[in-house]
């Protein structure tokens, strides 16, 4: 039998309504699971007495007949999000004992949509990495493994612990951030689903900040339709966020029929990099095939621009950073370092960022500095605005020849060990990104989904891109994919 | 374009985080490797092409001039590393 803590959204909550269990329960199994795998470091702030107390509203609501879309459903959330009265660190040793007096948009939208928070998730600094190994917590691991082989492997990332905790079971779903890729890589190494939506479509108020044109949440879940239950409860206008988008928010769930037929698919020649693994290759051959066997209409595309869609970020994310992270100088919250005799303010400012933030977000933040600064603002920062106009140039026109969605795969490779990429250059890691990086700069939704194994045993996905706001269409083709493609494995238990 | 060690030390000075003389060759060496990594941008033709402001053509969204919150006082200083009678406390940043 399966236990509680194994269902998805959708499952769980049809249990629930028919009476079958209650939240209470369920949150109780998840809790359960959450301490007996605190091997894998996915959730690093519990909060099990606020989860009982939420379930225990949930279950009054449902049965009074009250209970609205998430009711019940216990859920992790990643640590960007500030939680109020809840630990909010976002991976970072500068926001070390930081509680915030508020709650982000997106967990209060869960929240309200009845949803109960088990606790804090696991991260890269700031959001920024690829392999949740700059987390001031230490890092995630990933619940799969080589086979019989033990090495500790990257459940990726930013969004690592909310990766590695809905693989494990830890918690029906999780909510995510991507920025280049931080929800959909990680999604990709655990074979599980994350999308992230159009930007705008969710509020980022409250959401600890990293490139503001670039960040959007999403949900990370076990199924396709647990995505679209949890994208519908977390999305919607929010006058807080300047950038939030005023328009309806579909019934993303009602519109997974998975009907495709007719439907253009484009194949983009680009995303076949020189020493692409042939299992790739061979993952994406398959999907064609999948999508061309519903029905889809499978056209090749070309996507010009597409080699400079990294460098480009590499130059944007970090200048956003920057400015954004300025914040961060020991006065108004977390960490201040500890001054000498006769220190002033530009020390205090100095010591307090240098002990505070780690190697990864120094680099970065020093990166976007530079790019920003007198002489090179032109040079740089402009040149990377108009290359990105350029790369969402190149999306638009192909839309406009009538490509309803777009198909690649997901990461360039499966999950890699912890610690295999520690000698490599940084720009050996941003590598990851290089099928997700493209879809922040433009804008769009993007969607992994698993699709099968490598001969290690190891979880492969895919991507689908669809048109701006057309995220129900997207999950909708992103739900035939999985159905054609039947992934079913989980990892061994072994924590 | 190489980044010397001086250049490394005053880009760590305009983004406010202290690196010791003895990290600034590695420092340096990191930031060629990515800068080298973005050299690629200099291939695009980007002329006549208009700098991206916003990724989704849209108007930001004005308010109403009016007070919305206020009387916050306590909840803004609950997280300062040091707050005194009411205040945000910092070094002495005048002589």
């Amino acid at each position: 039998m399966t236990k509680l803590n194994e269902l998805g959204l959708a499952g769980a909550r049809d249990a629930l309504r028919a009476g079958e269990t209650t939240s209470r329960e369920l949150t109780e199994a998840c809790l359960t699971a959450i301490d007996e795998a605190d091997v894998l470091n996915a959730f690093v702030h519990k909060t099990p007495e606020l989860a009982l107390e939420r379930a225990a509203a949930a279950d009054q609501r449902l049965a009074a007949g009250d209970a609205p879309a998430m009711c019940g459903l216990p859920i992790g959330i990643k640590d960007l999000f500030c939680t109020k009265g809840v630990a909010s660190q976002a991976g970072s040793r500068i926001l070390e004992g930081f509680l915030p007096e508020y709650e982000s948009t997106v967990s209060q939208n869960l929240a309200d949509a009845g949803a109960v928070m088990l606790g804090k998730l696991n991260m890269d600094e700031f959001a920024m990495g690829s392999s949740n190994e700059t987390s001031v917590y230490g890092n995630a691991v990933n619940p799969w493994r080589r086979g019989n082989d033990d090495t500790p492997l990257t459940p990726g990332g930013s969004s690592g612990g909310s990766a590695a905790a809905v693989a494990a079971d830890l918690c029906l779903a999780a909510t995510g951030t991507d920025t280049g890729g931080s929800i959909r890589q990680p999604a990709a190494f655990t074979g599980t689903v994350g999308i992230k939506p159009t930007y705008g479509r969710c509020s980022r108020w409250g959401i600890v900040a990293f490139a503001s044109s670039l960040d959007q949440a999403g949900p990370m879940t076990k199924s396709v339709r647990d995505a679209a239950i949890m994208l519908e409860a977390m999305c919607g206008h929010d006058p807080k966020d300047s950038t939030s988008a005023d328009l309806p928010v579909p019934d993303f769930e009602a519109a997974l029929t998975g009907d495709i037929r007719g439907r253009k698919i484009g194949i983009p020649k680009e995303y076949r990099m020189d020493g692409m693994p042939d299992e790739i290759e061979a993952l994406w051959q398959e999907g064609i095939a999948m999508m061309k066997d519903a029905g889809a209409e499978i056209v090749d595309i070309s996507l010009p621009h597409t080699k400079y869609a990294l460098p480009a970020y590499y130059v944007i994310a970090p200048a956003e950073a920057s400015s954004n992270l300025a914040r961060y100088d020991g006065v108004r919250y977390g960490h201040r370092a500890r001054l000498e005799q006769g220190d002033g303010i530009t020390e205090m400012y100095e010591k307090t960022r240098a002990e505070g933030f780690g190697p990864e977000v120094q680099r970065r933040v020093m990166i976007g500095t530079y790019v920003l600064s007198a002489g090179f603002y032109d040079a740089y920062y402009n040149r990377a605005r108009r290359v990105r106009t350029l790369i969402k140039r190149d999306f638009e026109q192909v839309f406009d020849q009538g490509i309803d969605a777009i198909l690649t795969p997901a990461t360039p490779s499966s999950a890699f060990g912890l610690g295999e990429m520690t000698d490599a250059d940084p720009v050996a890691m941003y590598l990851n990104d290089i099928f997700t990086v493209t879809v922040n700069l433009a804008g769009l939704p993007g969607v992994a989904v698993p699709t099968g194994v490598d001969h290690q045993g190891l979880p492969l996905g895919l991507q689908l891109i669809g048109q701006p706001w057309a995220e129900a269409e997207l999950l909708s083709a992103a739900w035939r994919l999985e159905q054609s493609a039947g992934f079913v494995a989980k990892p061994g238990k072994w924590w | 374009m190489s980044i010397d060690e001086s250049t490394a030390a005053r880009v760590a000075k305009l983004a406010r985080i202290r690196v010791e003389p003895e990290a600034l060759p590695a420092l340096a060496g990191e930031f060629n490797t990515i800068l080298g990594f973005i050299e690629q941008l200099g291939e695009v033709d980007v002329d006549g092409i208009e700098p991206m402001t916003s990724v989704t053509p849209q108007r930001l969204k004005r308010r109403v001039d009016e007070v919305q919150d206020g009387n916050q006082q306590e909840k803004i200083l609950s997280n300062a590393p040091d707050a005194r009678e009411g205040f945000f406390a910092v070094p002495k940043v005048v002589e």
